[in-house]
């Protein structure tokens, strides 16, 4: 930590002793109760704790429902309904974990969104970023694996798909098709290695958010100025009781949208077909993965034509390859984001062009995702093919340039500065809901 | 603010041309038309059971569907949750003869049906049961009331949320058992097979009307008419699919008031903590 030197000091002889040896108690009272926040975060900075908590929900209630259901592609279906059925709170399990997947999306996908917006990739915080996206790419795999497991027919010909994917790799692509699969078509090998990953996968998550909290505490948090914290004392507030508090609040507010889906309306977020059994002999009308890989699945088929050399029948990257290569880009751009975003002042509350940007983002990504929920027919390819330029464009070319145009508003000296000016404006004027949006509330 | 004009406009249309151009163009999708809304004691936060309808709908499935439809995972135990005595479930089973065995002798054998025993399925194996009914087998009716449910569309699935409509299971086979009609002039039906616009998959299915008016006969007096058959047999089925929905909805409003409160309560702590804060640099 270098936002501070350690200020624990051990009070019973017990504690002084131990804190001699194992200083665990002095790294927790460091990071979740000494360490300095902020003060005028607001309530998109919550996300982060929302994140670990569903993590750990989904870890518990997993392990509670792996006690009951058989990774066996004749029986896998049949536990399922067992646990639904008989297994004591079973259906609540099921539920919450279920449900808790697509929350963890809901989740993430603000978490990543507010890091965007107040630029929290910014030098020096590229490396907490990254880790980030690694826990976003682990998230990913754990939860298209995840879904395969109950073995109903979208968990079936998703997996077909998906591992198809892989097959556009030229000269190995089929070889790691057939590892992934554990043979030549997803069949019982294919669901026990899914099974044994998705279990392994989560405690790998785990790792990565400790990397990820490190990081973030070595830096410091970031605050919708997007100016550092220049006086400790003034500026910040120890994270317990004042982070916690505000962090529990949000988090049961988000636990109530969460309940909301889980006691009555839990299928919502599903697919009717997973409800067949898998059949490898009847393939679903619409294959549609799980609504928090639609905007992914969009920019996948958004590329229908072959990239050849101009002027001759060779073809370099086919319609496949293209779309396969389009996809995994679109996130691993994320990792280099902090170097494409030219623009020195971090919040977008400061950058007014940058500001309107990423709105359009947001609805592009929003609208990518509508696409890939329709069949991939009509005018729907094209609409992607433009959707997904646009995604790529504005990393590529918006960024970048708007780090040259852009004019920035001019930045408050420092946070208390920030603070200060704005609760004497609150105080002569009436309250505007977009001023308590820019600052957070601190009271 | 004039980019943003620009670029909304321009979402605007592009989202508008794709509404428009689906609508013109293209393969007629299916299902054609959208599950007509019953009335159901399960829906919204306070759903329960019926439990006369739940009784009369299982008739309607043991009397009718069962001829062709298997049931299979549920348990003659669970039939309990409908209101009938431990002896009246233990009568019901005993009703249907259970294939066993080996027993000493290595010989499989038949025996009347026992509380523990599943819902027998009417065909030895999905072979069978495709051979009698022209090459298509007769699907698991468990899950059905979960396992179709026409998509709903932008932007009806988001006022969902909101007023939790999740009946369109129910909805939907109630749609289809009452939405047998004579095929429109144009619509091409396969031999053998029977117009319903409320078929998830096309424009007919395999499966003749199955209901006729005065085919069950109640006994608590319930209008012996297709329509209510239609619905008490979807009942059923919703409770087949999701035996514990209305535990879970209990259990929900508990969770939601809970929730509620200690929200507010959370809330007025932080208030007073931050609060102090503000006094001490005062």
């Amino acid at each position: 930590m270098s936002a501070g030197h350690s200020i624990y000091t051990p009070k019973s002889g017990f504690m002084k002793w131990l804190d001699n040896r194992l200083p665990l108690p002095r790294l927790i009272y460091d990071s979740f109760v000494a360490y300095p926040v902020p003060r005028n975060l607001n309530g998109w900075y919550t996300f982060g704790g929302i994140l670990s908590l569903m993590l750990v929900s989904q870890i518990i209630t997993g392990i509670v429902l792996a006690m009951h259901y058989v990774a066996n592609s004749g029986m896998a279906f049949d536990s399922v309904e067992h646990i639904m059925r008989d297994v004591n709170f079973g259906w609540l399990m099921r539920r919450m974990h279920a449900v808790g997947a697509s929350m963890f999306f809901v989740a993430v996908y603000i978490h990543i969104f507010r890091g965007m917006y107040y630029g929290s990739y910014k030098n020096p915080r590229e490396v907490l970023w990254i880790l980030g996206v690694i826990i976003f790419l682990l998230m990913m795999a754990t939860a298209f694996m995840g879904y395969v497991l109950p073995w109903g027919q979208m968990s079936f010909w998703g997996a077909t798909v998906i591992t198809g994917f892989f097959t556009a790799i030229p000269w190995i692509g089929d070889s790691i098709q057939q590892l992934l699969l554990g043979g030549f078509a997803v069949e019982n090998p294919t669901l026990n290695r899914f099974f044994s990953l998705h279990y392994l996968l989560p405690f790998m998550i785990a790792g990565v958010v400790v990397l990820h909290v490190w990081a973030l505490h070595v830096t410091g948090q970031t605050n919708p100025t997007g100016v550092e914290v220049k006086d400790m004392r003034k500026e910040t507030v120890p994270f317990s009781p004042y982070a916690t508090l505000k962090d529990a609040v949000a988090l049961v507010l988000f636990f109530i949208l969460f309940a909301w889906f889980i006691f009555f309306l839990p299928d919502y977020l599903g697919h009717p077909d997973n409800y067949i059994p898998a059949d490898p002999l009847k393939t679903p009308t619409h294959i549609v993965p799980e609504w928090y890989f639609l905007p992914f699945y969009a920019i996948l088929r958004a590329i229908t034509f072959n990239i050849s050399i101009p002027f001759t029948e060779i073809v370099l990257i086919d319609s496949k390859l293209g779309g396969v290569i389009a996809m995994f880009a679109s996130i691993a751009v994320l990792f280099i984001l902090p170097w494409l975003d030219t623009s020195k002042v971090r919040s977008a509350n400061y950058r007014p062009l940058y500001r309107q940007f990423f709105w359009i983002f947001v609805a592009v990504c929003i609208f990518l995702g509508w696409l890939g929920s329709r069949p991939a027919e009509g005018i729907y390819p094209t609409l992607s093919l433009i959707a997904t330029i646009y995604y790529f464009a504005h990393f590529f070319v918006i960024l970048p340039w708007l780090g040259w145009v852009e004019k920035p508003k001019p930045l408050p000296a420092s946070i208390a500065d920030a603070v200060l000016t704005e609760s004497k404006r609150m105080a002569v004027s009436n309250p505007n809901p977009a001023v308590l949006h820019q600052t957070g509330t601190q009271s | 603010m004039k980019l943003k004009t620009i670029l909304s406009g321009m979402t605007v249309a592009l989202m508008l041309g794709a509404g428009a151009h689906a609508a013109e163009e293209g393969a007629p999708s299916y299902p054609l038309e959208q599950p007509r809304h019953a009335d159901w004691s399960f829906a919204g936060i306070f759903g329960h059971w019926d439990i006369q309808q739940l009784q009369r709908g299982l008739q309607v499935y043991q009397e009718v569907c069962a001829a062709c439809h298997s049931l299979k995972y549920v348990a003659f135990r669970n039939l309990e949750a409908l209101g009938y005595s431990q002896d009246q479930v233990k009568n019901f089973a005993a009703g249907f003869s259970v294939a066993d065995g080996p027993n000493d002798e290595g010989e499989m054998f038949e025996r009347p049906g026992r509380t523990s025993d599943y819902f027998p399925s009417p065909f030895a194996n999905e072979q069978a049961a495709a051979y009698a009914n022209n090459g298509a087998a007769p699907p698991d009716l468990s899950l059905m009331a979960k396992a179709r449910a026409p998509e709903r569309g932008f932007p009806t699935f988001i006022f969902d949320i909101f007023t939790l409509y999740a009946e369109n299971g129910p909805d939907y086979i109630y749609s289809l058992l009452t939405g047998y009609q004579d095929s429109p002039a144009g619509v091409e039906v396969p031999e053998g097979a029977h117009y319903n616009p409320y078929f998830v998959a096309g424009p007919a299915l395999a499966m003749a009307p199955p209901l006729s008016d005065g085919v069950v006969t109640y006994e608590d007096g319930a209008p012996e008419t297709v329509d209510q058959y239609a619905k008490d047999v979807s009942a059923f089925l919703m409770w087949a699919a999701e035996p514990h929905l209305v535990e879970r909805k209990s259990m929900g409003f508990k969770v939601m008031v809970f929730l509620i409160l200690f929200a507010g309560l959370l809330y007025l702590t932080k208030k007073q903590v931050w609060a102090g804060l503000k006094e001490k640099e005062a």
